[in-house]
């Protein structure tokens, strides 16, 4: 069999070899419990330190503004329940958007449920949060609106700058989900008046299961674990300190590679959305046509199937994934697609394939001469087709 | 996720196509759901199905499916044919995950469809 191509970094990515060798270590010799007060929880204590230097710079934030999170779940998570518990005698007012990740969905959904108020925001056919339509929405009780930078789906970028203004003037904190972007687009908190921001490693070629959270200085967020006083009291439970270390080291490499990173991501990807939409006829682009992380391919086809695309690629070696009903494990598609507006026969259709460090032009150039074919042999099948 | 036997189904599925002059025609699901499964049949003068052919859209689950029915019910009788239900055609495929047990596995439904429709189209021509 040929060499597999991996097109799924949305989903996760592999761990870079440079960043392996730094996590080695803190697994068996420098195995420190990071709140000891001997040698080793010292060396633990300074590993840890190191990485969140590293995380902070990558964002222009101060290293005691970042605590370090099981991932960009956990994050989440406190960012929108912990701020809005400690909040809710000066209102009960959340808004979110129509596109945002389970992790913050569902979490804004969760709290509804308890009882408080929350405002979900359509997006226009590309995936872009209007500000007037985030103007209309505030009112005095509004206390945290959380709007994701880079979509996972589409890859739809938001102009966060503008949305965490009007917040503020409004009187409401400004969270982002910025999984999807940090490391891969520029991030400066202070310029873009960012009071939270919820980012994960295993997106930039960092070991899964890390992540941290953003906490502006001045916010008062309370710990959503209870337990331990580590993070400063913010995040209890024995630090990771592998994965930090790891965490830390893939937050130093992107920000030296971004640029020539995203440069050479966006060639590929302009390579392949054109090459798709020359050879497969009934074939239209989702997301926004500029405003769109480097490397994100998303597409529908009409008359097929998502799972079907999937596991024929699959089979020529070929990974990438779908927002189809039977991938996302619902009767529906993906919530993603359907809040752009797409009917949902054409929503079943859609494949993603998103691009990274590692993919080279004739890894585009070979899904550019299988796809096609897959698509001709499935609309021959479709009863939609004929 | 998927049997063996599903996904050689899937990657190789029997009897696609049209009859031309088809006895009989069915179809289930739509596309709002994600899967429509389209049956046309063959039918002779000793009531066996001669001919079966499927178009589906859909997941693998679905497509396997249609090509497994079609092959279960070639050369059966329309008796045989009517008592092939959704579970037999999963069965025969070594099982379905829970979740297509549900939306995808129809296809004894269209081939039930089809039947019917060759049933309907016989008594108005004898009527
Ligand atoms: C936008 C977004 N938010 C949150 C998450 C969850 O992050 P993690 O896997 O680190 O919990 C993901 C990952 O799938 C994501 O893409």
């Amino acid at each position: 069999m040929t060499r597999p191509i991996y097109m799924d970094h949305s989903a996760t990515t592999p761990v870079d070899p440079e960043v392996f060798n730094e996590m080695i270590p803190y697994f068996t010799d420098r195995f420190g419990n990071a709140s000891s007060i001997h040698l080793y929880g010292q060396d633990a204590r300074r590993a840890i330190d190191k990485a969140r230097a590293q995380v902070a710079h990558l964002i222009n934030a101060a290293p005691q503004e970042i605590i370090f999170t099981s991932g960009g779940t956990e994050a989440d998570n406190q960012a929108i329940v912990s701020y809005m518990l400690a909040n809710q005698n000066k209102g009960n007012h959340l808004i979110t958007s129509a596109i945002e990740h389970h992790a913050v969905l569902e979490t804004c959904e969760h709290l509804a449920k308890q009882g408080f108020e929350l405002t979900v925001l359509p997006v226009t056919p590309e995936g872009m949060v209007e500000a007037d339509v985030l103007q209309k929405a505030l009112k005095p009780a509004s206390r945290l609106v959380s709007i994701m930078h880079a979509n996972n789906e589409v890859g739809t970028i938001q102009d966060i700058k503008e949305l965490a203004s009007i917040s503020h003037a409004a009187g409401a904190v400004f969270h982002t989900d910025a999984v999807q972007s940090m490391g891969k687009l520029p991030i400066d908190v202070k310029a873009m008046g960012i009071d939270m921001l919820s980012a994960s490693s295993h997106k930039i070629y960092g070991p899964k299961g890390v992540g941290c959270l953003f906490i502006r200085k001045g916010i008062r967020l309370p710990s959503l674990l209870h337990g331990g006083g580590q993070e400063r009291k913010l995040r209890a439970g024995t630090e990771n300190v592998p994965a930090i270390v790891g965490f830390g080291k893939a937050c130093e490499l992107a920000e030296q590679h971004m640029a020539e990173r995203a440069e050479k991501l966006e060639k590929l990807a302009h390579r392949l959305r054109e090459g798709i939409l020359t050879t497969i006829p009934n074939t239209r682009l989702t997301g926004h046509p500029s405003q769109r992380l480097p490397g994100s391919v998303s597409v529908c086809f009409q008359f097929v199937e998502g799972e079907s695309i999937l596991l024929m690629l699959d089979s020529f070696g070929i990974m990438a994934s779908s927002g189809s009903a039977c991938t996302s494990g619902s009767l529906d598609p993906s919530h993603v697609l359907l809040a752009l507006g797409l009917p949902h026969e054409i929503a079943h259709g859609s494949l993603r394939l998103t691009l990274g460090k590692d993919n080279t032009a004739e890894d585009v150039d070979k899904v550019l001469e299988v796809l096609p074919g897959i698509i001709a042999t499935l609309r021959k099948m479709s009863p939609l087709c004929n | 996720m998927y049997s063996q036997k599903v996904m050689d189904h899937f990657m190789n599925p029997r009897n696609v196509g049209k009859i031309d002059l088809a006895s009989g025609v069915g179809e289930v699901g739509n596309p709002v759901c994600g899967d429509i499964m389209h049956i046309e049949i063959k039918v002779n003068d000793e009531d066996i199905i001669e001919d079966i052919k499927f178009n589906t859209f859909g997941c693998a689950a679905a497509i396997a499916t249609s090509s497994m029915v079609t092959e279960m019910v070639k050369g059966k009788t329309l008796e045989e044919a009517e008592r092939i239900t959704n579970r037999a055609v999963a069965e025969a495929l070594d099982g379905l995950p829970e979740v297509k047990m549900h939306c995808s596995n129809l296809a004894a439904d269209a081939l039930h469809e089809a039947i019917k429709d060759y049933m309907a189209k016989r008594e108005t021509a004898s009527a």
